[in-house]
């Protein structure tokens, strides 16, 4: 790897600047260049003149551009840190400018649902494994990126930014993107293991929100540890079989991006999903908790598009399909509790 | 639309034989023998990483496999010295054990000693033998014997045998894209991926690229196409080189790749039957053997790496569908097929080999009375799947120039990266696949074949493939008005695929229901002793051999037809 030297000249992208994006980018700055995009010029000011971004301190190594030629042209790497509703849009703006040597790792937790012509995504009821996108495919058709990576563990970005220990996983079928995301962010602090199935890695870090509005809801209900040590591992076993179901494996959800973030945010309430799970329980309805969210959480576009998906995939997920209940229809969490502790689950472990 | 099928005459591209690749690697055989056999052996001592003691255990691997394979399954193509040769190697394994002894580097030479002759020995095996003067005889004696065949049996009078009012192709259409695939053979390397079944493949596409006025494309033909002496001449007057089934040891197939990445790399088309084998279910190739593709990953990766970045240094990969009204092996691939998936559940009946007498009987067959065959040229592509324009330049779904080079780029540079190429490999598996099913030319005997058998399936939905298999005759009745019904439904649906760019089909479904299956019944698998589909006397459909049916059927998997039933 002769070639190391020269990247180090070559200033790392970070596309997105909340607050993941912005622990992401300080932790590249210890040792290397940092470009960060941001959409608003205000952001971009703020960022090259104060070293903040909306009042996250930024390191003053980072630079920042609303070019996004510029950032493709400047930086070989490029790290996708951005919401998952605005994650098409971006990635579309930047297809013009990626090129087939450009490695992208992103850290974006969500589906993405591809519509033929004419299908509207409130009125389908189904979904095959096609129409459903995870990130890095959404990156693979709409630019000319192949060398794809992705980033999931459990990362709260305030435990990032305070330096304390955590670990991460870096997913991607090529060795090189894995080699390279661990060598540009491996440190004393942050330990960063690597894994081939990027699909299943992805799909650990997109099901958790399932279970962690479950998590929610059984703290609303005033439930102790024993539900949640319940619902912990039922969530795995039902990760397990989506995962597969939509391409990956089931030793992925064993790793850090399953089991490790599943343990963690299931225990922070902070979290958006956990608050989604923990008002319904308190009885409010989901555009209640929607009009006061600012930005939607996850887990609930997660859990309609995986409804869909289990109408053609011919597999039962007793905890999405009930939650899905909840949200969307009239059942109540006390009665799919119910439901769920009446459920034939006779096996404990049946997947690995 | 019926007749608008235009028979071209193509100019040679290349008028002179001497400025052909593959005769200018034919005159430089020996070097590049010589050549093959020192690369692979690097590559051989690069994949155990110089370590004398798993090189030692590679070569035994192998002495022993070839002795095994020497012993139990000899063919009449192989060399007289085999079991000398390996006896050699035998004995100074031995030696090496005993009198060898003292440092790893001297362990080391004396293994590679060993290593090298057997390198040598395989790169001279799977050489081609081609002979431009062989190669211009036999495309003449195979036009001009075809087509006299063809005119005695259409023409009829004194004087057919010498009409030429019939040529091969009227028998073989070419469709597709000609003019691009004509057109880069002049700028770049083009490697040409058919789909494979029937043995008769290789012979018909030698013909197809010299009637494209192509110089002759190499390819490796199965060592035991060679057995029978008549295909034996053929493959060598058509450039084709050997290529081993039998040997699955490390040394042969790396020396095998890295004549294929050479040839690449040398400038002569290729050609690969990326199936691996004959489909033995009839079904188009939907997991393809990625090792010898994988070579013209390598070869366009070493001309960016020794900068040839214009397009001569371009590699196009040209996927090709053949498709067939009958497949001559089809009883003995179903049966194939059958029982290893089926394995205790399915016993064979009867064994049916191909033999000289049998492909000459087809022949005669095939020209005397008729039987389609068409051949479809698809879009070139470059080695990651992107398509690529006349002019050779890659380009992405929107329509923007790619710059393949930076594919295997990191840093700015061309780098090697024997992993990332392996996910390029099956990248480029998957697009040569989606390409097959959209160039896949659909006929009439594809359609009853398809509609039959699922009916039947239908109405024992209880039943698996193998209980189906063993219906009795009476069970296998079909009703023609239900047929018709049916087969209308499903050619409703190819028609929306099509319109959708993801199906082809024969100008012949442009005719009534009644026609196209009238045509069909005539057609498919015509040749077989038992009909996989006929009507009865009653006007009804049945079939005499429920494999074979569900042979032709499987043509049309792959497109979500199945829903219809």
């Amino acid at each position: 790897m002769a070639l190391k030297n020269s990247s180090k000249s070559q200033p790392i992208g970070v596309i997105g600047v909340g607050s993941f994006g912005t622990a992401i980018a300080n932790m590249l700055a210890e040792k290397n260049e940092v470009m960060v995009y941001a959409r608003k010029q205000e952001v971009v000011e703020e960022i090259n003149t104060q070293h903040s971004a909306s009042g996250k301190i930024l390191n003053p190594k980072i630079r920042a551009t609303f070019s996004p030629e510029e950032l493709c042209a400047s930086c070989g790497v490029l790290f996708f840190m951005i919401p998952s509703a605005a994650f098409l849009e971006v990635t579309r703006t930047f297809a013009p400018f990626l090129h087939p040597y450009h490695l992208v790792i992103h850290g974006t937790k969500g589906l993405a649902v591809q519509l033929a012509d004419g299908e509207q995504w409130d009125t389908l009821k189904k979904l095959r494994r096609k129409q459903i996108l995870t990130m890095s495919e959404v990156i693979v058709q709409e630019t000319l990126a192949v060398r794809v990576g992705c980033l999931a563990g459990p990362n709260i970005s305030k435990e990032l930014s305070d330096g304390q220990p955590a670990a991460t996983v870096i997913a991607s079928k090529y060795n090189e993107v894995i080699q390279e995301g661990q060598r540009l962010l491996r440190s004393e602090k942050f330990q960063v293991y690597g894994n081939s199935d990027i699909i299943g890695v992805e799909l650990s870090g997109v099901l958790k929100n399932i279970i962690a509005i479950a998590a929610g809801a059984l703290a609303g209900l005033g439930l102790g540890e024993n539900a949640k040590g319940l619902l912990i591992s039922r969530g795995i076993v039902e990760m397990a079989h989506l995962s597969k179901a939509l391409g990956g494996t089931a030793s992925s959800v064993m790793g850090l991006a399953g089991i490790g973030d599943l343990v963690t945010t299931c225990n922070s309430p902070d979290s958006r999903n956990f608050t989604v799970g923990f008002r319904l329980a308190k009885g409010e309805s989901l555009s209640q908790i929607m009009a006061s969210m600012e930005e939607v959480a996850e887990g609930v576009n997660t859990i309609r598009i995986v409804d869909a998906f289990l109408k053609t995939a011919g597999i039962r997920a007793p905890i999405t399909e009930n939650l899905h209940r909840v949200l969307f229809e009239d059942l109540t969490i006390e009665e799919a509790l119910q439901f769920l502790m009446k459920y034939p689950f006779s096996v404990d472990v049946d997947f690995v | 639309m019926e007749e608008n099928y235009i028979k071209h005459q193509y100019a040679p591209i290349l008028p002179e034989k001497d400025e052909w690749p593959v005769v200018k690697l034919a005159r430089e055989r020996k070097e590049f023998v010589k050549k093959v056999a020192t690369l692979s052996e690097g590559r051989i001592l690069d994949l155990i990483g110089k370590n004398p003691e798993i090189l030692k255990e590679e070569l035994e691997t192998t002495l022993y496999r070839e002795k095994l394979r020497i012993k139990q399954n000899p063919w009449d193509v192989d060399p007289d010295d085999e079991g000398t040769f390996w006896g050699e190697v035998k004995n100074n394994l031995l030696q090496i054990h005993s009198e060898v002894s003292g440092t790893k580097a001297k362990k080391l030479e004396a293994y590679q000693e060993v290593l090298r002759k057997i390198t040598s020995r395989y790169s001279e095996e799977i050489a081609s033998n081609f002979k431009a003067s062989h190669y211009k005889f036999t495309r003449r004696v195979v036009t001009y014997g075809f087509s006299r065949l063809l005119n005695a049996a259409r023409v009829k009078g004194f004087g057919s045998l010498f009409s030429n009012q019939f040529t091969l192709q009227d028998k073989i259409q070419i469709t597709g894209q000609t003019a691009q695939l004509r057109e880069l053979a002049t700028k770049g390397t083009v490697v040409m991926v058919p789909t494979h079944f029937s043995n008769l493949d290789s012979v018909l596409i030698g013909w197809i690229i010299s009637v494209l006025g192509m110089p002759p494309f190499i390819y490796g033909a199965g060592l035991n196409l060679f057995n029978i002496s008549i295909f034996a001449y053929f493959m060598n007057a058509l450039g084709a080189y050997k290529v081993d089934r039998r040997k699955k040891n490390m040394m042969y197939l790396e020396t095998l790749k890295t004549y294929s990445k050479e040839a690449i790399q040398f400038g002569c088309h290729s050609l690969f039957f990326p199936g691996g084998t004959r489909s033995r279910s009839g079904i188009i190739e939907s997991r393809l053997k990625l090792g010898l593709l994988s070579t013209a990953i390598e070869a366009q990766r070493a001309n960016f790496e020794n900068g040839i970045t214009d397009v001569s240094g371009k590699i196009f990969i040209v996927p090709v569908t053949i498709n067939y009204h009958f497949v001559l092996e089809a009883p003995g691939l179903i049966q194939d097929y059958l029982s290893q998936t089926g394995q205790e559940r399915y016993y064979k009946e009867n064994d049916e080999f191909s033999t000289s007498y049998k492909i000459s009987k087809f022949l005669f067959k095939f020209f005397t009375k008729g039987s389609d065959i068409s051949v479809s040229i698809g879009r070139a592509m470059d080695v990651m799947g992107n398509y690529v324009g006349q002019d050779g330049k890659s380009l992405d779904k929107w329509g923007r120039v790619v710059n393949t080079q930076e594919y295997f780029m990191s840093n700015g540079k061309v780098t090697v990266d024997a992993q990332r190429e392996e996910e390029y490999t099956q990248m480029l598996g998957k697009r040569i696949v989606e390409e097959f099913h959209k160039i896949n030319r659909v006929f009439s005997s594809h359609l009853v074949a398809f509609v039959a058998f699922e009916l039947i399936q239908s109405k024992n939905a209880k039943l698996d493939l193998f209980d189906l298999i063993r219906l009795p005759q009476e069970d296998l009745v079909l009703n023609y008005e239900e047929f018709k019904a049916a087969c209308q439904r499903v050619l409703d649906q190819i028609f929306e695929l099509k319109a959708q760019g993801k199906i082809d089909s024969a100008p012949h479904l442009n005719r009534s229901m009644d026609e196209i299956i009238t045509h069909g019944l005539d057609n498919v698998g015509m040749y077989h002793a038992k009909r996989p589909l006929i009507k009865d006397k009653s006007g009804n459909l049945t079939t005499e051999d429920m494999s074979l049916l569900y042979f032709y059927h499987n043509r049309l998997h792959g497109y979500g037809l199945e829903k219809l039933f």
